[in-house]
């Protein structure tokens, strides 16, 4: 089966490229781009229709795959919240071809078996493809280093402790000059949990007034900053999850000056919601790190300008609603993302923040290169990982229509402008709005 | 003018006329409480349910005692441990609670916002008798019916609240009643006490007790909970009651008829020298008493036919 | 349509009022162990009034207290509407008093029925009266008044108001089709 994506705007940033050009794609791989494939296919009789599917994307943005490098798909353990099927049906829906999940499972994946069962599963559902994230320690108790190289053989793509950070920085010391040496990435959940211990919001005016306990800022910027310094004295890679506040985004900006190795991400509510969401108690704006001030937004959002932050991942954190209809206090961490990310993440082009191009090096190239992972990338020869954005399509989020199990946004019944119509993974046809 | 809502879940949403009214109704409840007949047939057929998930007595008791005197009847329930512990959430409990038809549920909570999540699924009025560090709207009524009645007005009046203000749901409530209300409010602790950005609710901050009281009509003493001697809070509570107690010196600085209160149960010797507590510029017992009348007129506004 | 009718002026009223007075004394022989009590709000005006004269009259300082009968109100629990609590203040025993409780109109029945449950809760009178200005009829309880300024036949889309100097600034009693 032979698939022509025909009349889109083509934006592919590894290349890069910004015009109106057609794509053929043959046995899973993009053959070749250029202009009018298909009228010359036809005319020289090499192509007769019935062995040829043309789409016509007139009106449509086409890019490659998205990524989304920092996800829960809470299987195994936790099916109740997500399983690797509604995962991948959601990353599909939401115009992922990839998804990295990460090791905080029951059991952990911190060994061979629970990161070959997920590629296993993730390979039957056959949806988009699943990276898992394995542990940087055993059980991710931050005592014993985890088997890297076996589970590398196995198919991990990099090692974080997300959710239960490393706190022992000769441990994390160990991990990242161990990881480096496999050319394997480690991810840091930047976060001192004697300075977060008890919090539930961010530590601010707002948690002020409502009483509830806050996490400093400063307890993600210490273990960012000793992170950094780890990373500069051994001379190996970090990257950092999920930036919220405006020291660590300094904090990197100032590293990368340095030739220091760091990348980092942020995700869509840290640069769009601040603090101020929880205002009301409402559990669906609970999330680790926690929503932040107008300052930390703001300076998110530079550090996305400039470059300081290389990768936009949603940490689609599902939970049940037993998990989060509780007291604050008592709720449950985290919120859906995979199929509201491109909405949120499209207002930043929309707000004249970033250009589409940078946005889609964010959400596409930039993670496929940090975690060494094939896509990001339209090029002949590549697979063929494709998303189709309608730019123009108006939609409100509803939550009941998730394909996630997780109802947890913050974002229900929020007006977008811009959503993925289409996604191709591996040339097949995964997700298709008409 | 009449109260509209169908909660009661903490000053901040309370304006100033709804305060009026219900200041000016506790003080008619007032009268009825020194009768021979404690007892007024307002409520009758009327449940109240007092949900404590969190040890009390004297918010638990006055809230019996205010429900009885209108003649409702008020059942109690006592948690120990969280909903979450014990297996049963918070909203399940509400469900169960919501079959038996109570008209008011009274709820006092350890977490922040328990009662906002309990108002927001059950059709009955909830009233807040506190959660967590967040708001103790009955406390800071009652407190405020006390000045009123002490000293004529709010406006106009310089408060100060000293001790463990970062926790303390007492003192948030009294800073948004008193500063809606135009007195003029100062805070005081060791910073470990302070909540980051108090300031911009309206109050000025000390970090010594004597700035705090220096010119006040009212000194609020906040309860110095022991066990944050553990979380390095402050360093001891010898420490803390040498320097951030109130005592015969220290009241000097405050204006001569300044009033002393407390939201209790008082440490003796710690946040109060016993002399000041039991002194004459306490009013720590009229507090209690106006606590009855603030509560019963709470119910009385809430409780009422369905809309 | 929405016809007024002043019913009774200022000296109409103070004329009732008087003979009332009279009649208090006559009909009880005095002032010996007489209390009056006023219903909030305007009966308290009425009993104010009603002290002076009889303190004219006989010399005598009749004790006077305020009810308040909200609190005992039989309509709290269908209406959402909750009047303001006004003042209660008996200064004074109760038991084996004459108690005259003032009103200014009655109609129902009701609020007299709830001002008798609340003094019973105050102590143990010798003999409740009931003085109105104004008996419009329409009674829903077994309940008389001993003592009438006023007989007003009315029908019930009419309103009866009591308008008293002490409040509103003049004295008079208006009829009108309820608006």
């Amino acid at each position: 089966m032979r698939l022509l994506l025909r009349g889109a705007r083509v934006v592919d940033p590894s290349q890069p490229i910004d015009e109106k050009i057609d794509i053929l794609i043959e046995n899973g791989k993009i053959v070749r781009m250029g202009k009018n494939i298909y009228k010359a296919k036809t005319q020289n009789g090499e192509e007769s229709p019935s062995t040829l599917k043309t789409l016509d994307l007139r009106g449509k943005i086409v890019v490659p795959g998205l990524i989304d490098m920092h996800t829960h798909l809470r299987e195994p353990g936790f099916e109740y919240k997500e399983t690797i099927q509604t995962g991948c049906e959601a990353a599909a829906a939401g115009g992922f071809t990839a998804v990295a999940c990460m090791p905080n499972t029951n059991p952990v994946n911190d060994n061979r078996s629970v990161t070959e069962s997920i590629i296993r599963r993730a390979r039957e559902c056959n949806l988009c493809h699943v990276y898992p994230v394995a542990a940087i320690s055993r059980r991710s108790e931050g005592a014993a280093l985890a088997e890297f190289w076996d589970l590398k053989d196995a198919g991990a793509v990099a090692f974080s402790d997300d959710g239960k950070p490393v706190m022992n920085a000769a441990l994390m010391r160990r991990a990242m000059e161990y990881a480096c040496s496999l050319d394997m990435p480690v991810i840091s959940h930047c976060e001192d949990l004697h300075l977060s211990a008890g919090g539930a919001m961010n530590e601010g005016f707002v948690s002020t007034e409502l009483g509830l306990h806050g996490i400093p800022s400063m307890a993600e910027e210490v273990m960012a900053a000793r992170d950094i310094l780890i990373a500069e004295f051994t001379g190996t890679a970090i990257h950092i999850a999920h930036v919220s506040t405006a020291g660590t985004v300094r904090l990197i900006r100032e590293a990368k000056v340095r030739g220091i190795r760091v990348t980092a991400e942020t995700a869509p509510h840290y640069f769009t919601l601040t603090d101020e969401a929880v205002r009301e108690f409402d559990v669906n704006a609970k999330v680790n790190p926690p929503l932040r001030g107008v300052e930390d937004v703001a300076a998110v959002r530079e550090g996305l300008r400039d470059g300081t932050i290389d990768v936009i991942a949603g940490d689609h954190a599902p939970h049940a609603m037993t998990d989060k209809d509780v007291e604050f206090d008592e709720a449950a961490f985290g919120m859906v993302a995979l199929e509201t990310s491109l909405g949120l993440s499209l207002k930043l082009v929309s707000d004249g923040i970033l250009t589409l191009d940078q946005l889609i090096r964010k959400m596409s190239t930039a993670p496929a290169r940090i975690l060494r992972i094939p896509g990001g990338t339209l090029k002949a020869g590549a697979v063929a990982d494709v998303t189709v954005i309608d730019p123009a399509a108006v939609w409100t989020v509803d939550r009941d229509r998730f394909r996630s199990r997780g109802r947890n946004t913050p974002f229900h019944g929020w007006d977008m402008k811009g959503k993925s119509v289409m996604t191709i993974v591996g040339g097949k046809i995964r997700h298709h709005e008409p | 003018m009449r109260l509209t809502k169908k909660d009661l879940l903490g000053m901040k949403d309370l304006s100033i006329d709804e305060i009026n009214l219900i200041l000016d109704t506790a003080e008619s409840f007032i009268e009825v409480s020194t009768r021979e007949i404690k007892k007024v047939p307002t409520l009758r057929g009327k449940m109240i349910i007092n949900l404590f998930m969190e040890p009390s007595t004297r918010t638990r008791t006055s809230f019996e005692i205010a429900g009885k005197r209108l003649s409702a009847d008020t059942i109690n329930i006592s948690a120990s441990t969280s909903s979450a512990v014990k297996g049963e959430t918070l909203i399940d409990m509400a469900r169960n609670l919501e079959a038996m038809n109570p008209d008011v549920i009274v709820i006092r909570h350890g977490a922040s916002g328990a009662p906002h999540l309990l108002a927001k699924r059950i059709r009955q009025s909830v009233i807040n008798a506190g959660d967590g560090a967040h708001e103790h709207p009955t406390q800071a009524l009652l407190d405020m019916m006390t000045i009123k009645a002490k000293k004529g007005r709010i406006a106009g009046l310089k408060a100060a609240i000293v001790g463990d203000i970062a926790h303390s749901r007492v003192a948030r409530s009294n800073i948004y009643g008193l500063t809606r209300m135009g007195a003029q409010v100062a805070v005081a602790g060791p910073a470990t006490m302070l909540p980051r950005f108090i300031e911009q609710m309206g109050v000025t901050v000390h970090h010594r007790i004597e700035d705090a009281i220096r010119g006040a009509d009212i000194i609020m003493m906040l309860r110095i909970q022991m066990e944050r001697e553990h979380q390095n809070i402050f360093p001891s509570l010898r420490e803390y009651a040498k320097y951030f107690g109130l005592n015969r010196k220290n009241i000097r600085l405050a204006k001569d008829d300044v009033l002393v209160m407390h939201p209790g149960p008082i440490n003796r010797g710690i946040e109060i020298a016993p002399d000041i507590a039991d002194g004459p510029a306490s009013v720590i017992l009229e507090q209690v008493t106006n606590g009855v009348a603030v509560r019963m007129a709470l119910l009385y506004l809430l409780s009422g036919g369905k809309a | 349509m929405n016809a007024k009718k002043v019913v009774m002026d200022a000296d109409g009223i103070d004329r009732s009022l008087t003979r009332v007075a009279y009649e208090l004394l006559e009909r009880n022989k005095g002032v010996e162990d007489m209390v009056l009590v006023g219903i909030q709000t305007g009966g308290v005006f009425l009993a104010e009034r009603l002290k002076k004269k009889i303190s004219r009259i006989e010399g005598a300082d009749v004790p006077m207290g305020v009810l308040d009968i909200t609190l005992y109100r039989d309509d709290l629990r269908t209406s959402n509407r909750k009047p303001r609590l006004g003042k209660t203040d008996i200064p004074f025993s109760l038991d084996d008093k004459i108690v005259v409780l003032i009103d200014d109109v009655l109609f129902t029945g009701r609020t007299i029925r709830a001002a008798m449950d609340a003094l019973i809760d105050f102590g143990r009178p010798k003999l409740i009266q009931l003085a109105v200005l104004i008996d419009r009829g329409h009674r829903e309880l077994p309940i008389r008044a001993d003592f009438v300024g006023k007989n007003l036949p009315s029908s019930l889309w009419e309103a009866v108001t009591v308008s008293l100097k002490e409040k509103s600034g003049r004295d008079e009693v208006i009829i009108e089709e309820n608006p």
